[in-house]
């Protein structure tokens, strides 16, 4: 895991003095509300129905156990108890007072967290496989590259004021977990003809109302030239993206209207006239920062516990977990832990400060100490021997995390909706809520395999409906909440927008429907087929019909 | 007169706006240093760099600063405009006059000029400012310096953490 040193920490204490002194002059009222909303922002706290809300960062999803601890203990002190894992790896906690801002950002600081960059018309988070530095998949690991990218697009004073907001995925393995095709760039680490490692690089993806699967722009970009050709892609957005209207600032706008290789082009000509040797990390950065990614701490195990067959034959909650929580590890003998937010009683991607706690001294038990946030609004426990799987699963399930449904039906992401966002038209959380209760029965559940639902309470799509296999949408007809549903979408390495289903919903008909449109697919699936991949091959007709059956 | 903001690696100064910005269409005043547009030094550029007085021209958002490159050694300085402080193109101006067009003059921040931006703007190569919320140079300054590291190399020169020589 990385580890902030003297300077990485003597940076985060200048910017919460910074912050301190600000919020200081708003309360003294030498700042007025217009003055300072630029000023919190760029420290991740917004204004929402009921009260402020903090945006924390977590760099590529990556958080160690002290780091958990603290944020658990934020949510006890300063919050109602819980936080708000986002699709973009971040904590959100809803019910932050103004005053306890300072405290909590140095409260932050101290375990090397921070708010930077969670809001504002800058280069956001980058987001990165949860899996990384776990999974046999990945073609290398994709967080020396985000961790390269946090400190490169840490202030950066060219790009702080761009047209709107810019998200940046790294993907490292064949099944993409980044959602890397809705980002303003998602990258995906490859190999070129002759070994070197480089980037694919796609640039205009995104959601909200105009969704956009972003597009190729170059196949291989050498992996050390990462930061001038990202200087370039910047360059070019921050001069030629539209300031006119905040909903045509995206570059997702831009590389459309221009077309992606025009873009492309451009951004060669940028990029060609950037000095290397300046904006270009030297080689014993990218080792240092390499180094500091080299797991610790994993033993040599045989392939097999045997210890963990047997309690896995002895207990079918355990092995029902092991199915769908459970999954390789590139090291014999451990496994990758998926931990479910989404228990169907729950709110998707909370998790209370006793969870939080739970997780954290888990982690240390049993995961080497790393936990890592996942864009699907669950936690991974990374490295953890099977044979300590039995006790891990325990001691999950003794705080209600031991929900097996990742990929599942129930594995919803939503939005906060009307619940707590001053924008939505619907609220998103019960409907979320309708669709798990309906669906409590494992066994069919199981049945149904993979299916990805996303809901959002408005057409910003924070709960990224648009790629959704089945995407529901919050629409406000008349001052009454309805829903529409769209199938076909995905967020992964065969990215698609989902397609409208029929007239909008009330909010009981939706968890019916979603019912109708899995026995349409029960019924027509070959083989192994995934709703998404059904829907693809048999199209939209047959599901409509059978949702629509009642309107004829 | 308006107050300028010279600042520099030992701190900022206020000393007095000694430019008239010539509004396009409006006579020069005789004897008197300017800041004109770019339309107005392309079309009109010799006789003004030849009448003695110090010239500067001012970039729009929109414009493109490479248009300068030819005219630059003969300028005194560029005013990159910021209409609203969240318009974000004077930063590449900035940086692509002091990186790539290797202007060694005043780049001068005008318009919606704020203490909050006095930090991202001496990193892209800004060096005078006309505030438009009435920071006074030792605000400014502190506004300015209060980072003691950065993390990217930019057209202000410093060093950033990766290539500081206290790096774990
Ligand atoms: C609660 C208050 C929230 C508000 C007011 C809010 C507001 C917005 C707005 C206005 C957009 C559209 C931006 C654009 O299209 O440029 C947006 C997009 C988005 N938000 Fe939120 N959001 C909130 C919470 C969340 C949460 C909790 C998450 C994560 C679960 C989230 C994740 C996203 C994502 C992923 C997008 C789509 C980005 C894209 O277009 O590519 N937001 N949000
Ligand atoms: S999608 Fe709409 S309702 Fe949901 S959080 Fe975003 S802005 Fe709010």
């Amino acid at each position: 895991m990385y580890r902030y040193d003297a300077i990485d920490k003597e940076f985060l204490t200048d910017r919460s003095n910074e912050f301190r002194h600000q919020v200081g002059r708003r309360l003294a009222g030498e700042l007025s509300e217009d003055q300072f909303k630029p000023l919190r922002l760029m420290n991740g706290l917004y204004l929402q129905l009921h009260a402020y809300m903090l945006r924390v960062c977590i760099p590529y999803g990556t958080l160690n156990v002290a780091q958990v601890r603290r944020l658990a203990w934020i949510a006890r002190t300063y919050d109602k108890g819980y936080g708000h894992f986002t699709t973009r790896q971040n904590i959100q906690f809803h019910w932050v007072k103004l005053r306890d801002a300072p405290d909590i950002l140095d409260a932050l600081a101290e375990v090397d967290l921070h708010a930077i960059q969670t809001s504002g018309n800058c280069i956001r988070n980058t987001t990165s496989d949860p899996r990384a530095g776990a999974t046999a998949e990945e073609i290398d690991d994709p967080r020396v590259w985000s961790e390269a990218i946090r400190q490169w697009s840490t202030l950066h004073p060219e790009f702080s004021y761009l047209p709107r907001k810019f998200k940046i995925a790294v993907t490292a393995s064949a099944k993409d977990r980044t959602a890397a095709r809705v980002h303003d760039i998602g990258l995906a680490l490859c190999r070129g003809r002759d070994g070197t490692l480089g980037f694919e690089v796609m640039v205009g993806g995104g959601m909200g109302r105009t969704p956009f699967i972003g597009q190729t722009i170059k196949e291989f970009l050498p992996a050390t030239r990462l930061l001038s050709y990202l200087e370039a892609v910047l360059r070019v957005y921050n001069r030629a993206g539209r300031r006119d209207n905040i909903y045509k600032a995206r570059i997702k706008i831009l590389v459309s209207s221009l077309g992606a290789e025009e873009f492309g082009r451009q951004v060669e000509e940028e990029w060609a006239q950037i000095d290397a040797a300046r904006a270009d990390l030297p080689d014993t950065e990218l080792a240092r920062i390499r180094a500091a990614f080299i797991q610790p701490g994993l033993e040599v195990l045989p392939p097999v516990s045997d210890s963990y067959e047997a309690a896995r034959a002895a207990n079918l909650a355990l092995a029902r977990f092991a199915r769908n929580n459970v999954s390789a590890h590139k090291a014999p003998g451990y496994a990758i832990v998926d931990v479910s937010l989404k228990a169907h009683d729950a709110t998707p991607g909370d998790a209370n400060s006793d969870q939080l706690e739970a997780i954290a001294d888990l982690a240390e038990r049993f995961s080497l100490g790393d936990i890592r946030v996942t864009h699907e609004q669950n936690l991974v426990l990374p490295h953890v021997k099977q044979s300590d799987l039995p006790a891990l699963f325990e001691g999950l399930v003794a705080v209600g995390l031991a929900t097996p449904n990742i990929n599942l039906v129930s594995d919803i992401i939503a939005c906060p909706g009307l619940d707590y966002c001053a924008l939505a038209n619907a609220r998103a959380i019960p409907v979320a809520q309708s669709i798990a209760q309906r669906f409590l029965d494992a066994d069919r559940a199981e049945l149904v395999g993979e299916l990805k639902i996303k809901i959002s309470g408005c057409i910003n799509a924070c709960g990224h409906h648009h790629v959704g296999h089945i995407g529901i949408l919050g629409v406000d007809k008349k001052g009454e909440e309805y829903y529409q549903l769209t199938l076909g979408g995905s967020g992964a390495e065969d990215a698609s927008i989902g397609k409208i289903l029929g007239p909008g919903l009330n909010a009981d008909q939706v968890a019916p429907a979603v019912d109708r449109l899995v026995e349409v697919y029960l019924a027509e699936r070959q083989g192994e087929e995934r709703f998404l991949d059904t829907y693809r091959r048999i199209g939209m007709t047959p599901f409509k019909e059978a949702v629509y059956v009642d309107a004829h | 007169m308006s107050t300028l903001i010279k600042y520099t690696a030992n701190g900022a100064t206020e000393i007095e706006n000694a430019f008239v910005s010539v509004v396009d269409g409006e006579p020069v005043p005789q004897g008197a240093d300017i800041i004109v547009s770019l339309g107005r030094i392309k079309a009109e550029g010799e006789a003004l760099l030849a009448s003695g007085v110090r010239v500067g021209v001012q970039i729009e958002p929109a414009e493109a600063v490479e248009d300068l490159a030819e005219l630059l050694p003969r300028l005194a300085l560029v005013a990159v405009a910021f209409p609203k402080f969240r318009d974000g193109r004077a930063y590449t101006s900035a940086t692509l006059l002091r990186q790539r067009l290797g202007f060694n003059g005043e780049v001068r921040a005008v318009g919606d000029v704020l203490r909050e931006q006095a930090y991202v703007m001496t990193r892209c190569g800004i060096d005078a400012f006309v505030p438009a919320d009435g920071s006074s140079a030792a605000e400014w300054s502190r506004a300015a310096g209060h980072f003691r590291h950065v993390y990217q190399t930019a057209a202000d020169g410093r060093t950033p953490a990766h290539a500081e020589p206290g790096r774990r």
